[in-house]
């Protein structure tokens, strides 16, 4: 290991100490806790889209957030290991077949939905989160 | 005025700070950064001190050098330069400098050798506008136009800026701020960007435009040997 990705292993190993963020790719939504300084205090702001990239390249790793906001469509690319990011959160895995989903950009409503994945270790993990949740809301209810 | 220092250039890489922002930095390694020779006002005329960087294989060091590094009883380096320093500042032949010279939050100027772009024109080496793509214009879209007037004066004026050789000269960068150092590994950490490719080698000074910081080692951060240097680093920390 050279001399710069060692500097940079060492940070991201500093980065990522006590926090753990969920494996996601791209097609996935996903809610990015944002810490944003207003005036003096500081607060967090929930960013939720569709995640439609995802760069991996250690230090200067970043993933793309695309989102429909008042019919408009926004994107914010977040470092992945920024500290501004308080949070991710994993909502819906998607079932998509590439790695780059920039042809949602082009488009609009029904044909810019994303299957969720049922399928495999993923669809799974999804199932048993749904249940859970469900019993939860059940027990709740009780 | 303190000694500089030789180092070379690692490349780029980040920092993110505790609130969140990221700095861009350049990793500078010293290689063995030695004092090779002094120059002083009796001996010279000028006070100067004489590093060497980097290691050098014996076979491939003229004799003459050989002898040049044999006075000094430092091992062949593959890179020699002279710093102007005051009397005060002058070193020991032999001693070992560290990047304890330099202390986080200060500026310094860095000197380095720009990346060769070879012959190039007008419109990459001075920003010139070009020729407009259509309107009669054929073949010189990328030329300089006009150099100048007619009969009067007859000639083209020394200085004008036309294509030619660009890149591969010595260039300085002023007032680059100090990020972090590790003396551990001998390493620089200056926030921007520095002339010259990766492991070319730099030149770093305290900044002629700024004041100098307190707690900076004075004559030098030199290793292990001077009793200054671990003192300034604890300051740093």
């Amino acid at each position: 290991m050279n001399v710069i990705e060692k500097l940079e292993a060492d940070q991201v190993a500093k980065l990522v100490e006590g926090k753990s963020n969920p494996e996601f790719s791209a097609g996935d939504t996903i809610r990015v806790n944002v810490k944003v300084v207003e005036g003096t205090r500081e607060r967090i702001q929930a960013f939720e889209g569709v995640c439609i990239a995802r760069k991996n390249a250690g230090l200067n790793s970043s993933f793309t957030v695309r989102k429909i906001s008042y019919g408009e469509g926004v994107e914010r690319i977040f470092p992945l290991y920024s500290p501004r990011l308080d949070s991710i959160e994993l909502v819906r895995r998607g079932d998509v077949r590439r790695a780059k989903l920039y042809y949602l950009r082009g488009r609009r409503g029904k044909s810019a939905r994303i299957a969720e994945k049922t399928t495999g270790a993923a669809g799974k993990a999804a199932a048993t989160d749904r249940a859970e949740k469900a019993a939860i809301k059940a027990a709740a209810k009780a | 005025m303190r000694t500089g220092l030789i180092a070379q250039k690692l490349g780029m890489s980040r920092i993110f700070t505790e609130t969140g922002e990221h700095v861009p930095v350049t990793v500078l390694k010293l290689d063995n950064c030695q004092v090779v020779a002094v120059r002083t006002q009796d001996a010279d005329g000028y006070n100067a001190i004489q590093l060497g960087s980097g290691d050098a294989k014996v076979k491939n060091v003229s004799k003459a050098e050989r002898g040049h590094y044999g006075k000094a009883k430092v091992t062949p380096k593959k890179h020699v330069a002279e710093f102007r320093v005051s009397a005060d500042a002058l070193l020991d032949v032999g001693v070992e400098l560290e990047a304890g010279h330099f202390l986080a939050g200060q500026y310094v100027d860095v000197t380095g050798t720009s990346i060769g772009k070879g012959f190039a024109g007008a419109m990459k080496r001075h920003n010139f506008g070009g020729l407009r793509a259509s309107h009669g214009v054929s073949v010189s879209h990328r030329s300089h136009g006009s150099t100048g007037n007619s009969q009067d004066p007859g000639k083209v004026f020394k200085g004008k800026k036309m294509a030619g050789h660009m890149g591969d000269r010595r260039v300085t960068t002023q007032n680059l701020e100090i990020v972090a150092t590790d003396g551990e590994n001998g390493l620089i950490l200056v926030k921007g960007a520095i002339p010259g490719s990766k492991g070319g080698w730099v030149y770093v000074r305290d900044a002629v435009k700024r004041a100098l910081p307190e707690g900076v080692p004075f004559p030098a951060g030199l290793k292990s040997s001077g009793s200054e240097a671990p003192v300034a680093e604890e300051k740093d920390q």
